[in-house]
Protein backbone atom coordinates (compact mmCIF):
# COMPACT_ATOMS: atom_id res chain seq x y z
CA UNK A 1 0.00 0.00 0.00
CA UNK A 2 2.87 2.25 1.06
CA UNK A 3 4.05 2.11 -2.94
CA UNK A 4 1.30 4.29 -4.21
CA UNK A 5 2.51 8.23 -4.71
CA UNK A 6 -0.60 8.79 -6.66
CA UNK A 7 -3.22 10.71 -3.97
CA UNK A 8 -0.38 10.89 -1.41
CA UNK A 9 -0.06 14.12 0.19
CA UNK A 10 3.53 16.02 1.34
CA UNK A 11 3.12 18.59 3.59
CA UNK A 12 5.13 21.60 2.73
CA UNK A 13 5.47 25.07 2.56
CA UNK A 14 6.11 25.90 -1.42
CA UNK A 15 4.02 28.05 -3.20
CA UNK A 16 2.15 25.58 -4.52
CA UNK A 17 1.16 24.20 -1.18
CA UNK A 18 -0.50 28.02 -0.47
CA UNK A 19 -2.20 27.91 -3.20
CA UNK A 20 -6.16 27.52 -3.54
CA UNK A 21 -6.88 23.69 -4.09
CA UNK A 22 -9.64 25.00 -6.77
CA UNK A 23 -6.97 27.18 -8.90
CA UNK A 24 -5.26 23.78 -8.55
CA UNK A 25 -7.68 21.65 -9.74
CA UNK A 26 -8.69 23.66 -12.54
CA UNK A 27 -5.64 24.68 -13.41
CA UNK A 28 -4.28 20.67 -13.06
CA UNK A 29 -7.24 19.83 -15.44
CA UNK A 30 -6.64 22.33 -18.03
CA UNK A 31 -3.15 22.05 -18.53
CA UNK A 32 -3.80 17.97 -19.21
CA UNK A 33 -6.06 18.72 -21.77
CA UNK A 34 -3.86 21.27 -23.49
CA UNK A 35 -1.25 18.70 -23.82
CA UNK A 36 -2.96 17.08 -26.31
CA UNK A 37 -2.67 20.38 -28.48
CA UNK A 38 1.53 19.78 -28.64
CA UNK A 39 2.04 17.76 -31.79
CA UNK A 40 5.54 19.67 -32.15
CA UNK A 41 9.18 19.01 -30.29
CA UNK A 42 8.77 22.60 -29.63
CA UNK A 43 5.71 22.05 -28.09
CA UNK A 44 6.70 19.35 -25.94
CA UNK A 45 9.92 21.15 -24.97
CA UNK A 46 8.02 23.96 -23.52
CA UNK A 47 5.26 21.64 -21.79
CA UNK A 48 8.24 19.33 -20.43
CA UNK A 49 9.77 23.03 -18.78
CA UNK A 50 6.67 24.06 -17.57
CA UNK A 51 6.33 20.93 -15.86
CA UNK A 52 9.37 20.51 -14.41
CA UNK A 53 9.91 24.20 -13.39
CA UNK A 54 5.97 23.55 -11.16
CA UNK A 55 8.30 20.35 -9.38
CA UNK A 56 11.34 22.67 -8.62
CA UNK A 57 8.87 25.30 -7.36
CA UNK A 58 7.32 22.39 -5.20
CA UNK A 59 10.25 21.56 -3.18
CA UNK A 60 9.19 17.85 -3.68
CA UNK A 61 12.33 15.66 -4.16
CA UNK A 62 11.85 14.04 -8.31
CA UNK A 63 12.60 10.47 -6.72
CA UNK A 64 8.28 10.47 -5.88
CA UNK A 65 7.34 11.96 -8.94
CA UNK A 66 9.67 9.08 -10.77
CA UNK A 67 8.14 6.30 -8.16
CA UNK A 68 4.52 8.07 -9.57
CA UNK A 69 5.45 6.52 -13.20
CA UNK A 70 6.40 3.43 -12.51
CA UNK A 71 3.49 1.55 -11.01
CA UNK A 72 2.53 2.42 -14.49
CA UNK A 73 5.49 1.62 -16.49
CA UNK A 74 4.16 -1.31 -18.12
CA UNK A 75 0.91 0.26 -19.27
CA UNK A 76 3.39 3.08 -20.88
CA UNK A 77 5.85 0.96 -22.51
CA UNK A 78 2.64 -1.35 -24.00
CA UNK A 79 1.29 1.22 -25.41
CA UNK A 80 4.56 3.32 -27.08
CA UNK A 81 5.06 -0.27 -28.67
CA UNK A 82 1.89 -0.40 -30.05
CA UNK A 83 1.98 3.20 -31.72
CA UNK A 84 5.61 2.31 -32.77
CA UNK A 85 4.93 -0.94 -34.67
CA UNK A 86 1.50 -0.16 -36.52
CA UNK A 87 1.24 3.76 -37.43
CA UNK A 88 2.20 3.56 -40.28
CA UNK A 89 3.44 6.74 -43.08
CA UNK A 90 6.51 8.44 -43.67
CA UNK A 91 9.95 6.67 -44.50
CA UNK A 92 10.05 2.70 -43.27
CA UNK A 93 13.09 1.64 -41.66
CA UNK A 94 12.18 -1.40 -40.92
CA UNK A 95 9.42 -4.17 -41.70
CA UNK A 96 8.55 -7.41 -40.53
CA UNK A 97 4.81 -9.05 -41.14
CA UNK A 98 2.69 -6.89 -40.33
CA UNK A 99 5.11 -5.05 -37.65
CA UNK A 100 6.47 -1.66 -39.77
CA UNK A 101 8.90 0.30 -37.46
CA UNK A 102 8.57 3.67 -39.54
CA UNK A 103 8.90 7.56 -38.78
CA UNK A 104 5.79 8.86 -37.84
CA UNK A 105 5.40 5.39 -35.58
CA UNK A 106 8.97 6.27 -33.80
CA UNK A 107 7.81 10.09 -33.43
CA UNK A 108 3.80 9.01 -32.45
CA UNK A 109 5.58 6.49 -29.75
CA UNK A 110 7.83 9.37 -28.35
CA UNK A 111 5.12 11.95 -28.16
CA UNK A 112 2.88 9.67 -26.46
CA UNK A 113 5.41 8.69 -23.94
CA UNK A 114 6.07 12.59 -23.65
CA UNK A 115 2.26 12.83 -22.82
CA UNK A 116 1.97 9.66 -20.36
CA UNK A 117 4.72 11.37 -18.34
CA UNK A 118 3.77 15.20 -18.48
CA UNK A 119 -0.28 14.02 -17.31
CA UNK A 120 1.18 11.83 -14.22
CA UNK A 121 3.91 14.28 -12.80
CA UNK A 122 1.04 16.86 -13.01
CA UNK A 123 -1.37 14.70 -11.26
CA UNK A 124 0.79 13.62 -9.05
CA UNK A 125 1.92 17.09 -8.21
CA UNK A 126 -1.85 18.03 -7.50
CA UNK A 127 -2.34 15.29 -5.12
CA UNK A 128 1.28 15.53 -3.24
CA UNK A 129 0.78 19.76 -2.86
CA UNK A 130 -2.82 19.46 -1.69
CA UNK A 131 -4.39 17.75 1.17
CA UNK A 132 -7.25 15.51 0.66
CA UNK A 133 -9.26 17.73 2.35
CA UNK A 134 -8.88 20.81 0.20
CA UNK A 135 -9.41 18.39 -2.56
CA UNK A 136 -13.19 17.84 -1.15
CA UNK A 137 -13.44 21.28 -0.64
CA UNK A 138 -12.35 22.46 -3.75
CA UNK A 139 -14.84 19.88 -5.36
CA UNK A 140 -17.71 21.45 -3.31
CA UNK A 141 -16.81 24.91 -4.43
CA UNK A 142 -16.61 23.76 -8.08
CA UNK A 143 -19.67 21.99 -8.36
CA UNK A 144 -21.97 24.82 -6.57
CA UNK A 145 -23.65 25.66 -9.86
CA UNK A 146 -24.80 22.27 -10.39
CA UNK A 147 -27.64 23.03 -7.47
CA UNK A 148 -29.71 24.75 -9.88
CA UNK A 149 -30.47 21.32 -11.16
CA UNK A 150 -31.06 20.26 -7.32
CA UNK A 151 -27.81 17.95 -7.84
CA UNK A 152 -27.01 17.78 -3.68
CA UNK A 153 -23.82 19.60 -3.73
CA UNK A 154 -23.80 19.63 -0.21
CA UNK A 155 -24.07 15.96 0.90
CA UNK A 156 -21.99 14.87 -1.79
CA UNK A 157 -19.23 17.21 -0.38
CA UNK A 158 -19.86 15.63 3.12
CA UNK A 159 -20.05 12.43 2.12
CA UNK A 160 -16.46 12.99 0.58
CA UNK A 161 -14.97 14.21 3.28
CA UNK A 162 -16.02 11.44 5.54
CA UNK A 163 -15.00 9.10 3.07
CA UNK A 164 -11.58 10.69 3.41
CA UNK A 165 -11.81 10.97 7.11
CA UNK A 166 -12.35 7.38 7.58
CA UNK A 167 -9.83 5.64 4.99
CA UNK A 168 -7.22 5.51 7.19
CA UNK A 169 -9.31 4.38 10.29
CA UNK A 170 -10.09 1.60 8.09
CA UNK A 171 -6.68 0.68 6.67
CA UNK A 172 -5.96 0.27 10.30
CA UNK A 173 -8.76 -1.95 10.87
CA UNK A 174 -8.25 -3.92 7.69
CA UNK A 175 -4.55 -4.53 9.24
CA UNK A 176 -6.22 -5.87 12.67
CA UNK A 177 -8.71 -8.21 11.47
CA UNK A 178 -6.14 -9.56 8.64
CA UNK A 179 -3.68 -10.33 11.65
CA UNK A 180 -6.77 -11.75 13.80
CA UNK A 181 -7.83 -13.97 10.84
CA UNK A 182 -3.94 -15.10 10.35
CA UNK A 183 -4.17 -15.80 14.12
CA UNK A 184 -6.34 -18.50 13.82
CA UNK A 185 -4.62 -19.63 10.29
CA UNK A 186 -6.34 -17.90 7.61
CA UNK A 187 -3.44 -17.92 5.03
CA UNK A 188 -3.35 -14.80 2.81
CA UNK A 189 -1.63 -14.88 -0.50
CA UNK A 190 -0.95 -18.62 -0.47
CA UNK A 191 -2.36 -21.07 -3.18
CA UNK A 192 -3.93 -20.53 -6.20
CA UNK A 193 -6.33 -17.81 -7.41
CA UNK A 194 -9.94 -19.58 -5.88
CA UNK A 195 -7.86 -20.06 -2.70
CA UNK A 196 -6.49 -16.52 -2.54
CA UNK A 197 -10.23 -15.32 -3.31
CA UNK A 198 -11.56 -17.67 -0.60
CA UNK A 199 -9.42 -16.20 1.75
CA UNK A 200 -10.40 -12.07 1.50
CA UNK A 201 -14.01 -13.75 2.94
CA UNK A 202 -12.42 -13.61 6.13
CA UNK A 203 -11.75 -10.16 5.83
CA UNK A 204 -14.34 -8.39 3.59
CA UNK A 205 -17.28 -9.40 6.05
CA UNK A 206 -16.26 -8.65 9.24
CA UNK A 207 -15.02 -5.23 7.50
CA UNK A 208 -18.58 -4.45 6.11
CA UNK A 209 -20.10 -5.41 9.24
CA UNK A 210 -18.57 -2.88 11.10
CA UNK A 211 -18.74 -0.28 8.42
CA UNK A 212 -22.41 -0.63 9.06
CA UNK A 213 -21.53 -0.08 12.79
CA UNK A 214 -19.61 3.26 12.25
CA UNK A 215 -22.00 4.22 10.38
CA UNK A 216 -24.71 3.59 12.40
CA UNK A 217 -22.86 5.00 15.43
CA UNK A 218 -21.59 8.29 13.37
CA UNK A 219 -25.43 9.19 12.06
CA UNK A 220 -26.34 8.79 15.73
CA UNK A 221 -23.79 11.33 16.86
CA UNK A 222 -23.82 13.34 14.20
CA UNK A 223 -27.62 14.02 14.78
CA UNK A 224 -27.05 14.55 18.76
CA UNK A 225 -24.97 17.65 17.30
CA UNK A 226 -27.66 18.84 15.87
CA UNK A 227 -27.11 17.91 12.09
CA UNK A 228 -30.61 18.73 10.07
CA UNK A 229 -28.92 17.89 6.47
CA UNK A 230 -27.31 21.07 4.15
CA UNK A 231 -29.69 23.45 3.95
CA UNK A 232 -28.91 26.79 7.14
CA UNK A 233 -25.55 25.50 7.60
CA UNK A 234 -22.75 27.87 8.30
CA UNK A 235 -19.00 26.79 6.91
CA UNK A 236 -15.79 26.68 9.40
CA UNK A 237 -13.55 26.31 6.67
CA UNK A 238 -13.45 28.86 3.83
CA UNK A 239 -11.18 28.64 0.48
CA UNK A 240 -9.81 32.28 -0.19
CA UNK A 241 -8.78 33.19 -4.11
CA UNK A 242 -5.62 35.13 -3.95
CA UNK A 243 -3.31 36.55 -6.55
CA UNK A 244 -1.46 33.79 -6.78
CA UNK A 245 -3.74 31.55 -8.25
CA UNK A 246 -5.37 34.81 -10.77
CA UNK A 247 -1.70 34.28 -11.81
CA UNK A 248 -1.75 30.64 -11.99
CA UNK A 249 -4.58 31.04 -14.38
CA UNK A 250 -2.88 33.45 -16.60
CA UNK A 251 0.20 31.53 -16.74
CA UNK A 252 -2.23 28.81 -18.80
CA UNK A 253 -3.85 30.95 -20.91
CA UNK A 254 -0.30 32.43 -22.10
CA UNK A 255 0.79 28.61 -22.02
CA UNK A 256 -2.57 27.98 -24.66
CA UNK A 257 -1.42 30.26 -26.92
CA UNK A 258 2.26 29.61 -27.17
CA UNK A 259 1.08 25.52 -27.84
CA UNK A 260 -1.30 27.07 -30.52
CA UNK A 261 1.48 28.84 -31.98
CA UNK A 262 4.35 26.03 -31.91
CA UNK A 263 2.01 22.92 -33.17
CA UNK B 1 -23.05 21.98 45.53
CA UNK B 2 -25.11 23.97 44.03
CA UNK B 3 -29.31 22.90 44.46
CA UNK B 4 -31.50 25.02 43.02
CA UNK B 5 -34.73 23.22 43.06
CA UNK B 6 -34.75 23.66 39.20
CA UNK B 7 -36.06 20.68 37.59
CA UNK B 8 -33.78 20.76 34.30
CA UNK B 9 -34.67 16.88 33.20
CA UNK B 10 -37.99 15.86 34.15
CA UNK B 11 -39.60 12.19 32.64
CA UNK B 12 -42.33 10.30 33.40
CA UNK B 13 -43.93 6.94 32.75
CA UNK B 14 -41.45 5.92 29.93
CA UNK B 15 -41.60 2.94 28.27
CA UNK B 16 -39.69 1.76 25.06
CA UNK B 17 -39.94 -1.34 23.21
CA UNK B 18 -37.00 -2.44 20.72
CA UNK B 19 -38.29 -4.16 17.18
CA UNK B 20 -38.30 -7.43 17.00
CA UNK B 21 -37.66 -7.60 21.06
CA UNK B 22 -41.08 -9.60 21.20
CA UNK B 23 -42.51 -7.77 24.31
CA UNK B 24 -39.25 -7.42 26.08
CA UNK B 25 -39.52 -3.48 27.22
CA UNK B 26 -35.91 -1.75 27.25
CA UNK B 27 -37.46 1.06 29.73
CA UNK B 28 -40.34 -0.07 32.11
CA UNK B 29 -42.58 2.78 33.37
CA UNK B 30 -39.27 5.04 34.22
CA UNK B 31 -39.72 7.96 36.16
CA UNK B 32 -36.79 10.53 36.34
CA UNK B 33 -36.52 13.92 38.08
CA UNK B 34 -32.82 15.44 37.55
CA UNK B 35 -32.22 19.42 39.13
CA UNK B 36 -30.29 21.95 37.14
CA UNK B 37 -26.57 21.35 38.28
CA UNK B 38 -26.78 18.04 39.63
CA UNK B 39 -23.99 15.18 38.67
CA UNK B 40 -26.25 12.38 38.66
CA UNK B 41 -24.51 8.72 37.59
CA UNK B 42 -26.95 6.35 36.20
CA UNK B 43 -25.19 2.25 36.83
CA UNK B 44 -27.01 -1.07 35.39
CA UNK B 45 -24.98 -4.21 34.13
CA UNK B 46 -25.58 -4.46 30.54
CA UNK B 47 -29.31 -4.63 28.88
CA UNK B 48 -30.78 -2.76 31.93
CA UNK B 49 -31.65 0.36 29.31
CA UNK B 50 -29.20 2.86 30.73
CA UNK B 51 -27.98 3.85 26.99
CA UNK B 52 -32.29 3.37 25.85
CA UNK B 53 -32.97 6.29 28.17
CA UNK B 54 -30.00 8.28 27.55
CA UNK B 55 -30.95 8.58 23.39
CA UNK B 56 -34.68 8.93 24.36
CA UNK B 57 -33.81 11.92 26.17
CA UNK B 58 -32.61 14.10 23.02
CA UNK B 59 -34.97 12.54 20.61
CA UNK B 60 -32.86 9.77 19.33
CA UNK B 61 -35.31 7.39 19.67
CA UNK B 62 -39.01 7.78 19.08
CA UNK B 63 -41.01 8.52 22.09
CA UNK B 64 -43.43 5.31 22.02
CA UNK B 65 -45.02 6.40 25.84
CA UNK B 66 -44.45 8.43 28.64
CA UNK B 67 -43.40 12.27 28.32
CA UNK B 68 -40.06 13.76 28.82
CA UNK B 69 -39.47 17.57 29.96
CA UNK B 70 -36.19 19.16 29.27
CA UNK B 71 -35.58 22.32 30.68
CA UNK B 72 -39.52 23.20 30.49
CA UNK B 73 -39.72 22.31 27.42
CA UNK B 74 -41.98 19.01 26.32
CA UNK B 75 -40.24 16.88 24.05
CA UNK B 76 -41.88 16.66 20.55
CA UNK B 77 -40.94 16.55 17.07
CA UNK B 78 -41.44 20.46 17.19
CA UNK B 79 -38.92 20.92 19.96
CA UNK B 80 -36.63 18.49 19.24
CA UNK B 81 -33.96 20.53 17.83
CA UNK B 82 -34.25 23.11 20.34
CA UNK B 83 -33.62 20.33 22.71
CA UNK B 84 -30.90 19.10 21.17
CA UNK B 85 -29.14 22.23 21.07
CA UNK B 86 -29.89 22.17 25.27
CA UNK B 87 -28.34 18.48 25.53
CA UNK B 88 -24.67 17.93 24.55
CA UNK B 89 -24.00 13.98 23.80
CA UNK B 90 -20.48 11.88 24.15
CA UNK B 91 -20.84 8.56 22.90
CA UNK B 92 -18.87 5.15 23.37
CA UNK B 93 -16.94 4.80 20.92
CA UNK B 94 -13.96 7.36 20.24
CA UNK B 95 -13.58 7.13 16.69
CA UNK B 96 -16.92 6.51 15.14
CA UNK B 97 -18.21 10.20 16.67
CA UNK B 98 -15.37 11.88 15.20
CA UNK B 99 -17.27 13.78 11.98
CA UNK B 100 -14.58 16.08 11.04
CA UNK B 101 -11.50 15.66 9.31
CA UNK B 102 -9.18 17.47 11.35
CA UNK B 103 -9.54 18.56 15.29
CA UNK B 104 -10.71 21.60 14.99
CA UNK B 105 -13.34 20.57 11.66
CA UNK B 106 -14.75 18.09 14.17
CA UNK B 107 -15.25 20.90 17.01
CA UNK B 108 -16.37 23.04 14.55
CA UNK B 109 -19.24 20.51 13.20
CA UNK B 110 -21.80 21.17 15.69
CA UNK B 111 -21.52 24.94 15.54
CA UNK B 112 -21.75 25.14 11.85
CA UNK B 113 -25.21 22.80 11.87
CA UNK B 114 -26.78 25.91 13.75
CA UNK B 115 -25.69 28.34 11.45
CA UNK B 116 -23.33 29.92 13.96
CA UNK B 117 -21.67 32.87 12.08
CA UNK B 118 -17.87 32.26 11.14
CA UNK B 119 -16.11 34.53 13.35
CA UNK B 120 -17.42 33.39 16.21
CA UNK B 121 -17.04 29.92 15.36
CA UNK B 122 -13.37 30.61 15.20
CA UNK B 123 -13.15 31.98 18.87
CA UNK B 124 -15.96 29.62 20.18
CA UNK B 125 -13.72 26.61 18.35
CA UNK B 126 -10.08 27.84 19.53
CA UNK B 127 -11.50 28.66 23.32
CA UNK B 128 -13.02 24.79 23.33
CA UNK B 129 -10.09 23.15 22.16
CA UNK B 130 -8.16 25.36 24.71
CA UNK B 131 -9.85 24.11 26.90
CA UNK B 132 -9.64 20.25 26.82
CA UNK B 133 -6.16 20.88 26.19
CA UNK B 134 -5.71 20.37 22.67
CA UNK B 135 -4.23 22.68 21.73
CA UNK B 136 -1.32 21.93 20.25
CA UNK B 137 -3.20 19.47 17.78
CA UNK B 138 -5.94 21.53 16.30
CA UNK B 139 -4.40 20.81 12.90
CA UNK B 140 -4.33 17.02 13.62
CA UNK B 141 -6.41 13.79 11.69
CA UNK B 142 -8.33 11.64 13.94
CA UNK B 143 -6.38 8.68 12.97
CA UNK B 144 -2.82 10.35 14.69
CA UNK B 145 -4.86 10.84 18.06
CA UNK B 146 -5.11 8.21 20.81
CA UNK B 147 -8.64 7.38 22.34
CA UNK B 148 -8.19 9.83 25.09
CA UNK B 149 -7.47 12.31 22.91
CA UNK B 150 -10.93 11.69 20.36
CA UNK B 151 -12.66 11.95 23.48
CA UNK B 152 -11.39 14.77 24.73
CA UNK B 153 -12.11 16.65 21.13
CA UNK B 154 -15.28 14.84 21.50
CA UNK B 155 -15.73 16.82 24.69
CA UNK B 156 -14.37 20.02 23.14
CA UNK B 157 -17.05 19.95 20.20
CA UNK B 158 -19.93 19.44 22.78
CA UNK B 159 -18.27 22.80 24.81
CA UNK B 160 -18.34 24.88 21.96
CA UNK B 161 -22.11 24.37 21.59
CA UNK B 162 -22.74 25.39 25.29
CA UNK B 163 -25.15 23.22 26.12
CA UNK B 164 -26.62 23.14 29.67
CA UNK B 165 -27.00 19.34 29.69
CA UNK B 166 -23.90 17.07 29.61
CA UNK B 167 -24.86 13.11 28.80
CA UNK B 168 -21.82 10.67 28.71
CA UNK B 169 -22.76 7.60 27.04
CA UNK B 170 -20.08 5.09 28.61
CA UNK B 171 -17.63 7.88 27.05
CA UNK B 172 -15.36 6.29 29.28
CA UNK B 173 -15.51 2.67 28.87
CA UNK B 174 -12.92 2.11 25.56
CA UNK B 175 -10.17 4.40 27.41
CA UNK B 176 -7.08 3.46 29.25
CA UNK B 177 -7.27 4.09 32.78
CA UNK B 178 -5.18 6.59 32.35
CA UNK B 179 -7.39 8.38 29.52
CA UNK B 180 -10.21 7.63 31.60
CA UNK B 181 -8.81 9.94 34.15
CA UNK B 182 -7.77 12.67 31.82
CA UNK B 183 -11.25 13.19 30.12
CA UNK B 184 -12.99 12.57 33.47
CA UNK B 185 -10.71 15.52 35.22
CA UNK B 186 -11.82 17.70 32.47
CA UNK B 187 -15.41 16.97 32.94
CA UNK B 188 -14.83 17.87 36.40
CA UNK B 189 -13.47 21.32 35.98
CA UNK B 190 -15.95 22.01 33.02
CA UNK B 191 -18.83 21.30 35.77
CA UNK B 192 -16.92 23.74 38.24
CA UNK B 193 -16.18 26.27 35.58
CA UNK B 194 -20.07 25.99 33.79
CA UNK B 195 -22.10 24.58 36.50
CA UNK B 196 -23.74 22.50 33.62
CA UNK B 197 -26.05 19.16 34.77
CA UNK B 198 -23.83 16.14 33.86
CA UNK B 199 -25.64 12.69 33.13
CA UNK B 200 -23.03 9.88 33.16
CA UNK B 201 -24.11 6.50 32.37
CA UNK B 202 -21.30 4.21 33.17
CA UNK B 203 -19.92 0.98 34.29
CA UNK B 204 -16.81 2.48 36.12
CA UNK B 205 -17.16 2.85 39.58
CA UNK B 206 -14.89 5.93 40.26
CA UNK B 207 -16.59 7.97 37.89
CA UNK B 208 -20.16 6.92 39.61
CA UNK B 209 -18.57 7.75 42.97
CA UNK B 210 -17.64 11.13 41.74
CA UNK B 211 -21.36 11.54 41.38
CA UNK B 212 -23.83 14.03 43.55
CA UNK B 213 -26.78 11.05 43.16
CA UNK B 214 -26.37 7.76 41.76
CA UNK B 215 -29.43 6.01 39.69
CA UNK B 216 -29.59 2.46 39.59
CA UNK B 217 -31.17 0.71 36.39
CA UNK B 218 -32.51 -2.71 35.84
CA UNK B 219 -35.25 -4.27 33.78
CA UNK B 220 -35.69 -1.16 32.42
CA UNK B 221 -36.66 0.50 36.03
CA UNK B 222 -35.35 2.79 38.23
CA UNK B 223 -34.39 0.37 41.30
CA UNK B 224 -32.77 2.27 43.79
CA UNK B 225 -31.33 5.96 44.12
CA UNK B 226 -29.12 7.89 46.66
CA UNK B 227 -25.79 8.95 47.50
CA UNK B 228 -22.54 7.18 46.46
CA UNK B 229 -21.94 6.82 50.30
CA UNK B 230 -25.73 4.90 50.31
CA UNK B 231 -25.71 3.15 47.28
CA UNK B 232 -22.24 1.84 47.93
CA UNK B 233 -22.85 0.16 51.32
CA UNK B 234 -25.12 -2.23 49.75
CA UNK B 235 -21.88 -3.86 49.08
CA UNK B 236 -22.79 -7.76 48.09
CA UNK B 237 -25.95 -6.36 46.75
CA UNK B 238 -24.58 -3.96 43.66
CA UNK B 239 -22.84 -7.96 43.45
CA UNK B 240 -26.31 -9.27 42.59
CA UNK B 241 -27.22 -6.31 40.09
CA UNK B 242 -24.11 -7.46 38.26
CA UNK B 243 -21.73 -4.28 38.98
CA UNK B 244 -18.97 -3.75 40.05
CA UNK B 245 -18.10 -2.33 43.83
CA UNK B 246 -15.39 0.33 44.66
CA UNK B 247 -12.06 -1.39 46.40
CA UNK B 248 -12.73 0.22 49.86
CA UNK B 249 -16.10 -2.31 49.72
CA UNK B 250 -14.18 -4.94 48.26
CA UNK B 251 -11.43 -4.67 51.72
CA UNK B 252 -14.06 -4.51 54.05
CA UNK B 253 -15.99 -7.85 52.57
CA UNK B 254 -12.16 -9.38 52.62
CA UNK B 255 -11.78 -8.53 55.82
CA UNK B 256 -15.02 -9.04 57.74
CA UNK B 257 -14.35 -12.78 56.63
CA UNK B 258 -11.23 -12.79 58.34
CA UNK B 259 -13.47 -11.45 61.44
CA UNK B 260 -11.82 -8.25 61.64
CA UNK B 261 -14.92 -5.44 63.11
CA UNK B 262 -16.01 -3.38 59.91
CA UNK B 263 -18.44 -0.46 60.28
CA UNK B 264 -21.53 -0.68 58.23
CA UNK B 265 -21.75 2.45 56.26
CA UNK B 266 -19.70 3.30 52.99
CA UNK B 267 -15.95 4.40 53.39
CA UNK B 268 -13.56 5.99 51.01
CA UNK B 269 -10.18 5.67 50.45
CA UNK B 270 -9.11 7.76 52.60
CA UNK B 271 -11.67 7.49 55.36
CA UNK B 272 -10.41 3.23 55.01
CA UNK B 273 -6.86 4.26 55.56
CA UNK B 274 -8.10 6.44 58.86
CA UNK B 275 -10.49 3.61 60.20
CA UNK B 276 -7.43 1.24 59.83
CA UNK B 277 -5.16 2.76 61.30
CA UNK B 278 -6.92 3.43 64.38
CA UNK B 279 -8.50 0.15 64.72
CA UNK B 280 -5.75 -0.97 66.94
CA UNK B 281 -4.81 2.25 68.56
CA UNK B 282 -5.53 2.16 72.37
CA UNK B 283 -6.18 6.19 72.66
Amino acid sequence: MNKLILGRFMPGDSILHRMDPRAKLVASFYYIGIIFLARSWPAYAVLFVFTMSLVLISKIKLDFFIKGVRPLLWLILFTVLLQIFFTRGGHIYWQWGFLTLTRYGLLNGAYIFMRFVLIIFMSTLLTLTTPPLSLADAIESLLKPLKAIRFPVYEVALMLSIALRFVPTLMDETTKIMNAQRARGVDFGEGGLFKQMKAIVPILIPLFVSSFNRADDLATAMEARGYQGGEGRSKYRILKWQTMDSLAMVAMAILTVILIVLR
Amino acid sequence: MLMNSKKIIQVEHLKYEYPQSNQHLALNDLSVEINAGEWVAIIGHNGSGKSTFAKSLNGLLDLQNGSIVIDGLPLAMETVWEIRKKIGMVFQNPDNQFVGATVEDDVAFGLENQGIERAIMQTRVTDAIERVGMTDYTKREPSRLSGGQKQRVALAGIIAQQPEILILDEATSMLDPEGRREVLETIHQLKQETNMTVLSITHDIDEAASADRIIILDDGQVVDQGTPAEIFAYGQRLMALGLDVPYPEKLKAALTTLAVPMPSEYLTTERMVDYLWTLHSKM
